[in-house]
């Protein structure tokens, strides 16, 4: 980890934010495509090269960009995510590129994004040209909008996981829908939702309509997923198909609504969420005005405040689900972006906070990369 | 038979920074057709997958609103590329 960069997705452009291993010295460059928001900035960690970026500028279209050298020159995607041309006047449009998930090691240049309004598409020549997953889009949603009803227009497929061990076991999932699984790269979908709150729906065992707001898979035990829902804190070890509402034992007045989910790479056991105030009308604030990060290090057995160095009153701010990464240093690194503009960085493991970058646009995505020397 | 077409700052990216263009076709679909062979990803960004002109934009032809790809265009006509007004 000779060199790190944060990619830094905003309301009005993107930022990389620079250091080496020592983590000491940051210095932030861009913006690029200033005035577009940026949803995702992902760098491929196959070639450590192909930088890929999801943005919409608030006149036009959705699209991806593609980097070879961190944003030095930019090109555009010749066949950007889009649903299949219909002329059916209900037919919906790709609205924004919302997620970017690189593809199995085994299969490099493969890409996938998820869309809002929900759609899933995949590349297989390094994100220039881009193609739906038909048994996604064509089979599964239309079904879903029977079960659920309409889908408003902001709903996002996010959480593209794909199985370590097996390039055709993906895991998707879809604010307004919920969690699905395939382990036939996408041809066939079912839901995984068994023991998931949804508070919003008539039928507390509803098989879809579920919430999910960011769930991970831990890249050595594959077998376990977290999940941050609109309802909770969530564990699920596979095979088993019900999650557990790990999120009881956050602390009663902190409660166990967020967006992201962070997971240790080395570590199962050990993941950092970032609660908010998902009380009454949803502020979607920090508890209380108060910040802080909390740890498990026993899989959601219990939870441990890590406010250090943050603001300890009046920061109404939260971080979004796309804005809370993990790097690979040791200690580990950890980095969050709020909804102020604002970078924070810990490399003790949260035990720490310090501010990285302050003043930026409203931020969208904080992604951690190892770029190639 | 050639259009002249007038873009916003928001398109500068495809054409060059160019502010005008001249673009055959006879109607709006053809002449974003005929763009979008020369600027790559223009058309894109202004009609969805579907053909529909995107919410926040809007096409003038000789002043007028043109609402469909399929509105027509004559020789020596001015097409008008608008990002609309949108919020405050």
């Amino acid at each position: 980890m000779d060199q790190i960069v944060l990619l830094i997705g905003t309301r009005k452009g993107a930022f990389l934010l620079h250091s080496d291993a020592g983590r000491r010295e940051w210095r932030l460059t861009g913006p690029h495509f200033l005035g577009s928001a940026v949803h995702h900035m992902v760098l491929d960690p196959r070639d450590h090269r192909t930088l890929l970026l999801g943005t919409r500028p608030g006149h036009l279209g959705p699209t991806v960009f593609r980097s070879t050298d961190l944003g030095e020159h930019w090109q555009e995607a010749s066949k950007p995510p889009a649903f299949a041309p219909s002329a059916d006047p209900k037919a919906t449009s790709v609205d924004i590129v919302f997620w970017l998930a690189p593809g199995h090691a085994s299969e490099p240049g493969v890409w996938y994004a998820g869309t809002v309004p929900p759609g899933l598409f995949r590349s297989e020549d390094g994100g220039d040209t881009w193609q739906e997953v038909p048994g996604f889009n064509h089979e599964l949603l239309p079904n879903l909008r029977e079960v659920i009803g309409p889908i408003p227009g902001g709903p996002p497929l996010h959480s593209i996981c794909i199985d370590p061990r097996d390039a055709r076991h993906l895991y998707v999932s879809l604010s307004s829908g919920g969690t699905f699984e395939s382990t036939d790269a996408g041809a066939n979908w079912r839901a995984l939702n068994r023991g998931i709150a949804a508070d919003f729906l008539p039928d507390p065992d509803a098989d879809v309509g579920h919430d999910p707001h960011r769930v991970a898979l831990h890249p050595l035990k594959p077998d376990r997923l977290y999940q941050q829902n609109h309802c909770g804190i969530y564990r699920l070890d596979r095979p088993g198909d019900r999650w557990q509402r790990i999120g009881r034992a956050m602390p009663t007045e902190v409660g166990d609504i967020g967006f992201p989910i962070v997971l240790h790479p080395r570590d199962p056991d050990t993941l950092w969420v970032f609660p908010m105030d998902g009380t009454e009308n949803w502020p979607r604030t920090s508890p209380g005005g108060k910040p802080a990060v909390y740890r498990s290090r026993d899989g959601g057995e219990s939870w441990e405040r890590q406010d250090n160095g943050l603001p300890r009153g009046h920061a109404w701010w939260t971080v979004k689900r796309q804005a809370f990464c993990a790097d690979a240093g040791h200690p580990l690194g950890l980095y969050f972006g709020t909804t102020s503009g604002e970078l924070w960085g810990s490399h003790d493991e949260g035990d720490t906070w310090l501010p990285l970058a302050e003043h930026l646009p409203e931020i969208f995505s904080v992604e951690f990369a190892a770029p190639a020397p | 038979m050639s259009v002249r077409v007038v873009v916003p700052g928001q398109l500068y990216s495809y054409t060059g920074g160019q502010s005008q263009l001249t673009a055959e076709g006879t109607t709006l679909g053809e002449v974003l057709d005929e763009l979008d062979c020369r600027h790559p990803g223009l058309r894109f960004r202004v009609v969805d997958e579907h053909g529909a002109i995107r919410p926040h934009v809007r096409f003038f032809i000789n002043r007028e609103p043109a609402l469909a790809l399929s509105c027509a265009l004559a020789d020596g006509d001015e097409l008008l590329i608008v990002g609309a007004l949108s919020g405050g």
